[in-house]
């Protein structure tokens, strides 16, 4: 194992240097540093460096990996070909993982998206009085660790003593074991993570919504749109680009959901998700594979090739929703200009 | 056929009802309608606010209650007399000073050099013409969309066979210098680094070197700075790779990890564990407090870089 990483990295780096010397010679431009064309890089190599080893060599090796009977004591044993991905497409525990991450994904990405469109309209207006203290304000929970949030949200989701429960009993319903149910313990993990990114997510919307010429809301106003229309038929449009964005970020960051459930479970070690794994994540689990008994590393990696699959599909799905959306638009454009120019011709 | 006329009766310039509305009403009434709708305004946001800020309200409530109040019914939901004795509690049940410590070396090491090579690269980008500039810096670009996370294993193993399993190196290391700092970068010296004064400093004489400490420097410091914030920050609150390489190794825990060990341990008083929670929070606070400007100019202005 350690020769074939000692040969991996070596074979990177030499890779880069074979790359920078023949582009040496051509260089022949008259940028500010025409004499040190070896300059530029030499400024760049340190990512590309570091990104070999640590991002194209750590992908590839995890797929070995999964190729493997592998394990932290026992070393490489077997090569297993796919076996560990079509036991993985078997195993319960897996799916239930799967199913609950996206679950998560949904109920934490949707309201955080429509709460954060609604803060950043009304956020931008020039007249508003503290402005600078709201913003900051929004900002501060997504500065905050996550291992600080699970701590305090799993106090305030207690089942006794809990925040939440004791306003459920005082307004006279029974309080909840908010970590037995699937869908209430999923519900409270979303939470902290609606809580985290809400505001930062306000504010690059409010940087977009900046960036729109006033004059269409004032030609709008005009022509008598409401304010609700201006924002659903100026604002959101508009916004695609920065809210196409943000639910890729989130996606991403969601899919790989791990300290929220793992530190909303009491009690040490608590990689399991919950007694019925009702909140078990698929990084969650990757972890309690890898680095805790049984050590399954070859098994792990595969969950983390599925886990690099999944993301790459969900990103997909989201940019191919954006293009269809689109395509809409232009057409509706197409028809919107076709009309104008007719109804020109019958004027004239 | 609907939308052309809909086009024209909106195109021949016919005014909408809220105009007439406008015009028509005498100014009190119109303040009233705007002072109203202001008012559903602020309402929203100092919710929004309160949201935000209430659980480290809570955290303070629970941290400076004794657990033994807090599991009264109804609970109490003002500040009591105890912060201080379980602040100690809990700093004396996980080595917290240490945990402190190792954070602050690791999110200053990854600070100062991905500030360092970032500013490096990004100059090199923005400014410096060379074969492949625009692929290059498109593959920077698409590596931020690789999640690091899935490289866990063998980065674990390669760890091992650096001999950095415990070591505060390997969570160094990996973060030396990120995409999004090299990204961050060119765009601050596309912006703020005129090509006149590198084309006067190389005039003079200076060097590439000494057009990066005289030249690119000063200017990018203000951009810079905002991004030093950010790594320190994402650094300072890094949980699951830290956990991984340095989790069997007390004396190298971050505080996160000591904090995560003391929730997993104490979980049965939460006022301890509170007061812990609210101690690893305040050096982030006091750095929020201190520049809460330049971070949020900041968050808003890598939205419209992005």
């Amino acid at each position: 194992m350690s020769e074939t990483s000692k040969a991996l990295v070596g074979s990177a780096t030499d890779d880069e240097r074979t790359q920078r010397r023949p582009k040496k010679r051509r260089q022949a431009s008259h940028g500010p540093a025409h004499e040190e064309s070896w300059a530029p890089y030499l400024f760049i190599s340190p990512f590309f460096i570091l990104f070999a080893i640590f991002g194209v060599f750590t992908l590839l090796y995890t797929f070995w990996v999964s190729l493997h009977d592998w394990s932290l004591l026992g070393g490489m044993n077997a090569f297993v070909g796919l076996d560990n991905y079509t036991r993985l497409l078997d195993d319960p525990r897996f799916f239930k993982a799967t199913v609950n991450t996206f679950s998560m994904l949904l109920l934490s990405t949707v309201p955080q998206m429509i709460m954060a469109l609604i803060l950043a309209e009304i956020l931008n207006d020039r007249l508003l009085r503290g402005s600078h203290l709201f913003r900051s304000g929004l900002l501060v929970p997504n500065i905050t660790s996550v291992v600080a949030i699970a701590i305090v949200f799993q106090s305030l989701f207690a089942r006794q003593n809990g925040l939440i429960n004791a306003v459920i009993q005082l307004l006279g319903f029974e309080p909840l074991n908010w970590h037995a149910g699937r869908l209430s313990s999923h519900l409270a993990i979303a939470s902290m993570v609606n809580w985290q990114f809400t505001g930062f997510n306000t504010l690059i919307f409010l940087a977009a919504l900046q960036a729109i010429p006033l004059s269409y809301y004032e030609a709008a106003q005009i022509d008598g749109a409401s304010r609700i229309q201006r924002f659903s038929r100026i604002s959101v449009p508009l916004l695609r680009p920065a809210i196409l964005f943000a639910v890729v970020l989130s996606v991403i960051g969601q899919l790989q959901l791990f300290a929220q459930p793992m530190l909303f479970g009491a009690g040490a070690g608590s990689t399991s998700g919950g007694n019925d794994n009702q909140y078990l994540t698929i990084l969650l689990y990757l972890y309690g594979q890898a680095f805790q008994q049984p050590f399954r590393f070859g098994y792990s990696a595969a969950i983390a090739w599925m886990l690099v699959l999944m993301s790459a599909a969900a990103a997909a799905l989201v940019f191919g929703i954006n293009a269809l959306l689109d395509r809409r638009e232009n057409r509706a454009e197409r028809r919107y200009s076709k009309a104008r120019a007719r109804s020109q011709e019958v004027a004239r | 056929m609907t939308t052309l006329e809909k086009v024209s009766t909106r195109g021949d310039g016919s005014t909408g009802r809220s105009e007439l509305i406008l015009r028509d009403r005498p100014p009190l009434a119109r303040a009233v309608h705007a002072t109203r709708r202001s008012g559903l305004k602020y309402t929203i946001l100092v919710l929004a606010l309160a949201v935000s800020v209430f659980p480290f309200y809570w955290m303070y409530v629970v941290a400076s209650n004794s657990n033994a109040v807090m599991s009264q019914f109804p609970p109490r939901v003002v500040p009591g007399p105890n912060f201080l004795t379980n602040a100690r509690l809990a700093v004396e049940g996980v080595p917290f000073g240490t945990a402190l410590l190792n954070s602050f070396v690791v999110a200053s090491a990854i600070t100062v050099s991905v500030l360092f090579f970032s500013t490096m690269a990004g100059f090199a980008f923005a400014k410096m013409r060379f074969r492949g500039r625009g692929g290059l810096f498109t593959f920077v670009l698409g590596t931020m969309l690789v999640p690091q996370q899935l490289g866990l294993i063998p980065l674990f193993i390669l760890m091992g066979y650096f001999g950095w399993v415990g070591d505060l190196r390997a969570v160094i290391v990996p973060s030396l210098v990120t995409a999004f700092g090299v990204f961050w970068m060119r765009q601050v010296v596309a912006g703020s680094v005129p090509d006149e004064l590198l084309e006067a400093a190389r005039m003079d004489g200076c060097s590439i070197f000494g057009i990066v400490r005289h030249v690119v420097w000063p200017s990018v410091a203000p951009g810079a700075a905002v991004l030093g914030l950010y790594t320190f920050l994402f650094a300072w609150n890094d949980f699951l790779w830290p956990l991984v390489v340095l989790g069997n190794e007390p004396s190298s825990h971050t505080i996160q990890i000591a904090l995560r060990t003391l929730s997993d341990t104490y979980y049965v008083n939460y006022s301890m564990v509170m007061a812990g929670t609210l101690l690893s929070v305040v050096p982030l606070m006091i750095v929020f407090v201190l520049f809460s400007r330049q971070m949020v100019a900041g968050a808003m202005d890598g939205a419209l870089k992005g």
